[in-house]
């Protein structure tokens, strides 16, 4: 089984720890000058998302995490999983509701997403930083307010809920940044 | 642009400016500012001190990971109080605080001990500092009472495990006495530590090169100054018996040994040295680049050295 060592740490290493695969965000090393070595760590669990701090005998391995992130389109949700596919070798992968959890409400059809997958299966899925989305319902474009000033709830036809500017309409697309949930602009068709 | 320097012009300065007033400080002070080789045949065989390999001729020769033993032979042979300001290697030490390659200042005073040394660095520091400082300071054992309400030295092994685990969410279950030590004083007191302080008396198990305390041998003359809880120096009352330094660099390569290392040849000319006679004397290390962190506020030691290594 692969494994690394504590001076192969670094940001973005997947190690499995207490059976759990997890990503390492900040590794720091700590070592009096005539004193024992250690790698304190700050770890994502790739799973429940929680971040912990771990410390490590400087030198001892960890077992290396069977993650890999991949570029995947995601097709269709048929209510209990939601499907991506590889667009390079056609292989398909099904998402639960844990692995995909707020990205479901930015997926469109088509839309290229990063999963992650841990031993072949989804455990996340990131989706683009932008989208561009059609708006279902907002209430209507109030007359003569096409400067700044107030906004309005906009379900888009994703179901996400973004605050839009008071003139635009129903029916018109939009492009909405998915890391802040901000809209940006308004799309021409 | 990555062959532009890492350092700023102003740290540039700052690194020129302390060299020459720690140069005219231990001047005036009757010092001899010396030279040795950072190449040698022999190294530190300390397991916890990594050194670089060279290959010399077909033999495996090595930076130094400080002056020290060269500095004492010198010590041997002319007596009086030296200083050096040079380059030092630790292997497998890169972090925010540590660089493979970084720079010491390592002085030994003749007829010191270590209490007249933590004065005269709190002098050097004051003086380089350009401003008056408070320095702190407080012995290991004490350290340790104060923080976390424990005897270091009834301490039962499994009980300091598990206060390693409680406090630092760590697997504990194969660190000895010292390394247990080490954990909590880094990452749980030294947190807390504030400005400049001097711990002291350091157990004997880790005693390196300094010599027991007169009257107490369960501690070592040794001591070291953190600043915020960045350890700066290290310094000791030094050992000068060579029989107990064989026996302590004959520990350490068995340490190699356990921990799957090859030997170091012993320094034997170190160790002649001793034999011929080391004066009675004190000795420290201050590391540069951490001091000018301190002096000029900046939190990593690669903004401080001119060219820091690439990862």
């Amino acid at each position: 089984m692969a494994s690394y060592s504590t001076n192969e740490f670094r940001s973005g290493l997947k190690i499995m720890l207490d059976g759990e695969p997890c990503s390492i965000i900040e590794n720091e090393f700590v070592k009096p000058g005539k004193g024992q070595a250690f790698n304190r760590v700050k770890i994502r669990n790739l799973k429940t998302g929680r971040v912990l701090d771990k410390t490590f005998k400087s030198g001892d391995s960890v077992e290396a995490a069977d993650v890999v992130d991949t570029q995947m389109q995601f097709l269709y949700a048929d209510g209990e999983f939601w499907h991506f596919m590889d667009p390079d070798n056609y292989e398909q992968a099904a998402a639960d509701a844990n692995a995909v959890g707020d990205a479901r409400q930015w997926l469109k059809a088509q839309d290229s997403c990063e999963v992650t997958l841990y031993n072949g299966s989804p455990i996340s899925v990131t989706p683009p930083n932008f989208v561009e989305l059609e708006i279902t319902d907002t209430d209507p474009g109030l007359r003569g307010d096409t400067a700044q000033g107030g906004t309005k709830p906009a379900t888009l036809e994703t179901g996400a809920v973004v605050k839009v500017p008071l003139f635009i309409e129903q029916g018109e697309v939009v492009k909405v940044d998915t890391r802040t949930g901000e809209y940006l602009s308004r799309v021409k068709k | 642009m990555t062959w532009q320097p890492s350092a700023s012009p102003r740290v540039l300065h700052e690194r020129a400016r302390i060299y020459r007033q720690i140069r005219e400080f231990f001047d005036a002070r009757g010092c001899l500012e010396v030279d040795t080789p950072l190449l040698m045949p022999t190294t530190n065989p300390d397991l916890q001190v990594g050194s670089v390999g060279v290959p010399v001729g077909g033999r495996t020769h090595y930076l130094q990971t400080s002056p020290e033993f060269a500095m004492k032979r010198l010590l041997a042979a002319v007596g009086e109080s030296i200083f050096q300001i040079c380059h030092s290697f630790r292997s497998g030490e890169v972090g925010r605080l540590h660089a493979l390659e970084f720079s010491l200042l390592e002085w030994y005073r003749v007829g010191y001990d270590y209490r007249q040394l933590m004065l005269e660095i709190e002098l050097l520091i004051t003086t380089l500092s350009l401003k008056r400082c408070e320095f702190g300071r407080i012995s290991y054992h004490e350290l340790f009472s104060q923080h976390l309400g424990i005897d270091i030295d009834a301490i039962e092994l499994g009980e300091l495990r598990r206060l390693c685990a409680v406090r630092v969410d760590a697997d504990t279950s194969r660190l000895g006495h010292d390394a247990c030590l080490d954990l909590l004083l880094g990452m749980v007191i030294a947190p807390q530590m504030q400005g400049y302080q001097f711990v002291y008396d350091y157990p004997i198990a880790q005693a390196a090169l300094a010599r027991p305390r007169a009257g107490d041998a369960r501690v070592a003359e040794r001591f070291e100054l953190f600043h915020d809880g960045i350890e700066l120096a290290n310094g000791f009352s030094e050992l000068t018996d060579a029989a107990e330094q064989r026996t302590r660099f004959e520990r350490d390569n068995r340490a190699r040994v356990l921990a799957g290392l090859a030997e170091y040849p012993l320094d034997e000319d170190l160790l002649a040295a001793l034999e011929a006679g080391l004066p009675d004397c004190a000795g420290a290390a201050l590391g540069l680049d951490r001091l000018l962190m301190v002096l000029l506020d900046i939190d990593s030691i690669d903004a401080v050295l001119t060219f820091a290594a690439d990862d």
